[in-house]
């Protein structure tokens, strides 16, 4: 009787300690971000001015967030078309066959490769031709990141989507086939209102994805600490700033590049939330 | 069509059409997907086929100064990625030594308490933990471990980070396979006298293998490639490291480090084509384990 007890405390430790894994994360950056906190209050979210000017130190976040939202919101937008296609090919179209699982291989393919190998393809293959367009003298920017990340965030969208419209009742599809509607019109008017808090959640997961994103916006943005002008504008973003300047950081522009993550923290973690509370709705 | 052009009916001709156009739309939307996916592996396998000989496997990364000289005698640049090979297994072995237990005996804790307040708070942080950017990991590796333990950038800082990354997918695909298994499978060995945990070990985790094994492969092709919290933790090293206190090199750190240096930019291509092989080889692994043992009763 007594292993058996001691089994289930064992389990329950595993549980445990992830539970504190998770609350270390959080109070970590918390305390972490405490300085920068104090010295520029609530003006850290607000501020625009990133300087590391000994002296004149400033730290703003606002540049990097306005980036950060503007990247992934268009990329949200760019990946919307090829993603619900995809997702009513698989989750309506075609269930079975060979030609889904082509096209499912196909996303999960999109999915293995490595953020820093889409920022080469980025850098080698998009940015020349943006320049080519005559969009952005170097081909850097906004534009070139979110496109980049529209694609990288296909798979996440799409898999999702597919998933709750594959999960439509099939009655109610019949019912409105049975009074005649074409199969568009089912799509229009019983797939997509049915499914559609499973696809926003879907969207929702991507959405995160898109903002955590490191390595491919780190290479194809430009780096620049104003705030962008336009969609085809240089800029950054909270997760590439801290990649490129942590390294050399110390002091407040040290405990402010933590806050960045304590921010980027919270926004992921209750996008994530809500995305996975739909989808459990969804399922239950 | 010839009902519809005996009727001839305006509307209705104008309803098919629109489903026609809707379905190519829709079919040619999905497939332009493939487009940079071909894209892509053209471009690797175009620049990086010639690079990919023996010694650049067992061979460590040229400095820059090698690298130029053999740039301005026109010959190929010399050395490999083996430091960052090596590195890779170290840093993402480590990282599946630290995730697998815990999040085996997560999984197993949330699928057999599953109307439980405390698993409710686990599942919910799970949920949470999945979609933290992997930079935020970096950060807080740094934080935990290259400043208090290692006193400076280590592999061991860099599987730390990566652990927390694959914890969420195999407490996840450990759970949902586990609670598949009928009940009755359980009963039986608990009505056998059984005992509690040699039914967990011997009975439930044997039947549930190949989704949890599926789920830990993907979690590791997941982490394989991943940079941005390796360039917080690892940090990069031109030998081959096996100290896990030492800063170590990785492929996808080798990729970053080439890219940032115009002498041995070329070899990007090399390295990106071996580390996507890599992780595809991981993907095809979790789907075929998951395609021939499939827990049948």
């Amino acid at each position: 009787m007594k292993s058996e007890k001691l089994f289930q405390y064992f389990l329950k430790l595993g549980g445990i300690i992830v539970l504190m894994v998770a609350i270390g994360i959080l109070v970590t950056l918390i305390i972490g971000s405490i300085p920068t906190f104090k010295e520029f209050g609530f003006g850290f979210i607000f501020s625009s001015n990133w300087n590391p000017t000994e002296g004149r130190e400033s730290y703003g976040a606002l540049p990097f967030i306005i980036g950060t939202i503007v990247t992934s919101i268009l990329a949200l937008v760019l990946t919307f078309p090829f993603a619900l296609s995809i997702a009513l090919f698989l989750g309506e179209y075609f269930k079975k066959g060979r030609i889904s699982s082509l096209l499912k291989t196909m996303i999960d393919l999109l999915a293995g490769i490595p953020s820093v190998v889409y920022g080469l393809w980025g850098f080698y293959t998009i940015r020349p031709i943006i320049v080519e367009l005559g969009l952005n003298a170097q081909g850097f920017g906004i534009f070139t990141s979110a496109f980049v990340l529209a694609i990288m965030i296909i798979p996440y969208a799409s898999s999702i989507s597919a998933e709750v419209i594959n999960m439509v009742p099939s009655q109610l599809k019949e019912a409105a086939y049975s009074l005649g509607a074409t199969r568009f019109e089912v799509v229009k008017h019983v797939i997509i209102p049915n499914a559609g808090s499973g696809i926003f959640a879907g969207f929702i997961l991507a959405f995160g994805r898109a903002i955590g994103e490191t390595m491919a916006v780190t290479m194809l943005i430009g780096n620049s600490n104003n705030i962008p002008t336009n969609l085809f504008d240089i800029g950054n973003t909270m997760a590439s700033l801290i990649a490129n300047q942590f390294g050399e950081a110390e002091g407040l522009k040290y405990t402010s590049l933590v806050a960045m993550g304590l921010l980027l923290f919270v926004i992921t973690g209750i996008l994530n939330l809500i995305g996975k509370m739909v989808m459990r709705k969804f399922t239950a | 069509m010839n009902t519809i052009n005996s009727i001839s009916n305006q509307k209705l001709r104008w309803r098919v059409f629109n489903d026609k156009l809707f379905s190519i739309v829709m079919m040619t939307l999905a497939f332009i997907s493939a487009v940079p996916l071909i894209s892509i592996l053209y471009q690797l396998i175009k620049k990086g086929y010639k690079q990919v000989r023996l010694s650049f496997f067992i061979e460590v990364a040229p400095d820059t100064m090698e690298a130029m000289m053999a740039k301005v005698n026109h010959e190929i640049i010399p050395g490999g990625i083996a430091n960052g090979i090596v590195g890779t297994l170290i840093i993402v072995g480590m990282a599946s030594l630290i995730a697998i237990p815990l999040g085996l005996t997560t999984g197993i804790y949330l699928s057999e308490s599953s109307k439980n307040k405390m698993a409710n708070i686990v599942r919910f942080v799970v949920d949470m933990l999945q979609g933290v950017p992997s930079i935020v990991l970096g950060v807080i590796a740094y934080i935990w471990v290259v400043k208090p333990i290692t006193s400076g950038f280590s592999a061991l800082a860099g599987s730390v980070a990566l652990s927390i990354m694959m914890l969420p997918s195999i407490i996840r695909s450990t759970e949902e396979t586990l609670k598949m298994i009928p009940p009755t499978l359980k009963e039986a060995a608990l009505s056998l006298g059984v005992p509690y945990y040699k039914t967990v070990l011997k009975v439930l985790l044997p039947t549930g293998m190949s989704g949890i094994s599926t789920g830990i492969i993907l979690g590791i092709s997941r982490i394989a490639g991943e940079t941005a919290p390796l360039m917080l933790t690892a940090l990069g090293s031109s030998a081959i490291n096996l100290d896990i206190t030492q800063p170590s090199s990785a492929i996808p750190l080798l990729v970053w480090e080439f890219y940032n240096d115009p002498n041995l930019v070329n070899l990007i291509w090399g390295a990106s084509l071996i580390l996507l092989l890599i992780i595809f080889l991981l993907n095809i692994v979790a789907k075929a384990i998951s395609k021939k043992w499939k827990v049948q009763y």
